[in-house]
């Protein structure tokens, strides 16, 4: 999308010349927002209009630009950004701006420059030489980078919205749990599929009521047909599906019978043992010790997993970052190019994830508490949808729409 | 009295082509050239008008045309600045003539083209300006700036007709003639929602400039050859005086391209 300001003075309602330049607009395929609007009180007074134009490309744009001239308006001169530089590591200066998760740009030397990795709660660091601007956390900030500084020279442009008519993913779509799932879960199916045929990247954001609940096995399938590339969780979500791959049971409970097992109490302790002993996950896959479950699925298929730790963790198990600051750091390095994500059961990695993806990214949420999915759908408004239900039942439905859908078609991603 | 300004043919000659009307191969035959001017001359002579006459110049052809030498609202003055550099060499001397006389001189910023009453008359309570082939949109603000008047802004959109006062005449009863085709869906619309009792002019009577017509109250002198508007405006009680303008059509003028009044209006209250 490009996108260049244009101003509008004088008569120009009774000449009809502002509803004249809004159609040449939608006209041409572009689209306008009016930034500002002052109507002359008086017969003779004349009045002003600021248009924000964005058109696919710079040519139309430029094509564009040159038929409004014609009619009076006059393109805004962007100023550029303010700087200053960062006082010290780790701190931003007085007044730094602060980004959204929509797509930002900043004037930079006569040019608008895309802000790399969108991201909410954000500044931005520009790169003078490089000529590049980058959306930074605290941390990642050294003394004397130049920092954006007050909101000038600044243009954020909200994601496009979906409407009801065309996709699930519509301003604050929440499905209560009183209301029928099936035909939302099956458009689901068929945005999963088409981000998979499109070669999109799907991530997974699970608590471990996916092990808890059952719902394991569903998981699974999901990711060995290929339609899951990260998984971002926790240590409980790895310990207990290690643990029901090598005992049946979640934090000692019989996944089959529901009841506590034995002596089963104990078992968390012993498949967090388990894989230290074999020194990770991975390793335990490839020993033949780990022969089942998601983290034997995801070691197969080749999916990236992030586990972070929290203060509770017992073990942690090996490949668990507990520094939460280098957790962030990795999931961030690991959103860049995800195009949805599921989020299962797991508030604060899912409120995490939220912070780390631009506006742009779809978002599916699902949990059996409505105050959870308000919660993250609120993150997203326009590119959500949350689902208020049991996971397990979720999942089934999804990968049998899956399964049902890609037979029918004869294929299976990989 | 109205007062009229009005530049004798002497150097007048299809000498470049700005216009789709111009033919340099096709050159005005200059008795009739004269005859048909001192026509208009005489004829808004006899019609309670004063006639002022500016004197011609050498190498500049269109200075006949004084309807383009800028637009007079009460002492004001506002010369044009032309397009077309043939005939920018216009400008200073109406700017000067009118001065000696007592106008206050306003110019227009010098990068906004603006080709005086050619694209700027007064219908209603309102100036209806012209825009694109000649005039810039952006001089109308100016102009409704300087005078502190509703300037509606129209389109053209038929390089035929590319001053405003080649397709759009109004009428000292608060209507107008025009050919609508001459402006976009846009004009169109503003100017038949300001201006009640149009009178829509056919295109065989339009390309013969029917509403390049000098209007003093209720007469009203135009190209010949106009007769289903000569009869409408002559129902609506204005007397009519056609006149032959053959060799002023090669350049794309007529009967009021060859006008300008002093002033058009007193004042835009």
């Amino acid at each position: 999308m490009s996108s260049e300001t244009v101003e509008l003075r004088g008569h120009i309602i009774d000449s009809l010349i502002l509803p004249k330049v809004l159609d040449e607009i939608l006209t041409r395929g572009a689209e306008f927002t009016i930034a500002e609007i002052r109507i002359g009180q008086n017969r003779v007074d004349q009045s002003y209009a600021r248009i924000d134009v964005s058109s696919a490309s710079n040519d139309a744009l430029g094509d564009l630009l040159l038929r409004l001239r014609q009619h009076g308006a006059e393109v805004v001169e962007r100023k550029e950004v303010q700087l200053a530089p960062a006082p010290a590591d780790g701190v931003f200066p007085e007044d730094f701006y602060v980004t959204t998760n929509q797509q930002t740009f900043a004037q930079i030397g006569g040019k608008e420059l895309a802000v790399e990795s969108p991201m909410m709660d954000s500044a931005i660091v520009v790169n003078r030489d490089g000529r590049t601007a980058r959306s930074v956390k605290f941390y990642e900030v050294r003394k004397g980078d130049d920092v954006v500084v007050g909101q000038q020279g600044i243009r954020v442009q909200a994601a496009e919205r979906e409407t009801s008519h065309t996709s699930v993913f519509n301003f604050n779509n929440q499905i209560s749990s009183e209301t029928p799932k099936t035909a939302i879960i099956r458009e689901l199916a068929g945005e999963f599929q088409r981000i998979r045929k499109e070669h999109g990247q799907i991530l997974v954001v699970a608590g471990p009521a996916v092990v808890h609940t059952g719902a394991g096995a569903y998981l699974e399938s999901l990711i060995t047909h290929g339609y899951v590339q990260r998984l971002f969780t926790g240590n409980g979500l790895a310990v207990y599906d290690v643990e029901s791959a090598l005992y049946g049971t979640s934090l000692g409970v019989n996944l089959e019978h529901g009841a506590l097992s034995d002596a089963g109490h104990v078992n968390h302790m012993r498949a967090i043992n388990r894989i230290r002993e074999a020194g990770g996950i991975a390793e335990a896959v490839e020993q033949k010790i780990l022969t089942r479950g998601i983290m034997h699925a995801c070691v197969r298929q080749g999916v990236d997993i992030v586990l972070s730790g929290s203060i509770r963790d017992e073990g942690p198990i090996p490949g668990v970052t507990t520094d939460a600051v280098e957790a962030q750091r990795i999931m961030r390095e690991k959103v860049r190019d995800v195009a949805l994500v599921l989020m299962m059961g797991s508030m604060l990695h899912s409120i995490a994830v939220l912070n780390m993806v631009p506006a742009t990214v779809k978002i599916v949420c699902v949990d059996i508490d409505p105050r959870v999915v308000n919660r993250l759908t609120s993150y997203q408004p326009f590119q959500a949808v949350g689902l208020v239900t049991d996971v397990k039942p979720f999942l089934r439905e999804l990968t049998e729409n899956i399964e049902a859908s890609a037979g029918a078609n004869g294929a299976a991603v990989a | 009295m109205r007062e009229l300004l009005l530049c004798p043919p002497d150097h007048y000659g299809i000498e470049y082509e700005i216009n789709p009307w111009m033919s340099r191969a096709r050159g005005a035959d200059t008795p009739l050239v004269q005859a048909q001017w001192k026509g208009l001359y005489e004829t808004l002579s006899k019609l309670d008008a004063k006639v002022h006459l500016i004197p011609p110049k050498e190498r500049l052809p269109d200075m006949v045309f004084t309807a383009n030498a800028g637009l007079t609202v009460g002492r004001k003055f506002i010369p044009s600045n032309f397009r077309h550099q043939e005939r920018s060499g216009e400008a200073p001397l109406f700017a000067k003539w009118m001065e000696e006389r007592g106008y206050e001189i306003s110019w227009l910023p010098s990068n906004l083209y603006f080709e005086g009453e050619g694209d700027a008359l007064f219908g209603g309570d309102a100036l209806f300006c012209g825009y694109k082939f000649r005039t810039d949109i952006n001089s109308h603000r100016a102009v409704a700036d300087l005078l502190g008047c509703l300037v509606i802004s129209v389109e053209l959109v038929d390089p035929r007709f590319y001053h405003i006062d080649t397709c759009f005449c109004p009428l000292t009863d608060g209507g107008a003639m025009w050919f609508p085709a001459a402006f976009d869906e846009y004009g169109q619309r503003a100017i038949r929602d300001h201006l009640p009792n149009l009178i829509d002019v056919p295109e065989e009577e339009a390309t013969g400039f029917c509403c390049n017509a000098v209007v003093l109250d209720h007469d009203i002198v135009l190209p010949e050859g106009a007769r289903s508007v000569i009869a409408q405006l002559r129902d609506r009680g204005y007397s009519c005086h056609p006149l032959p303008m053959s060799e002023f059509l090669k350049a794309g003028g007529a009967c009021k391209c060859l006008t300008m009044h002093m002033p058009q209006r007193e004042s835009c209250a």
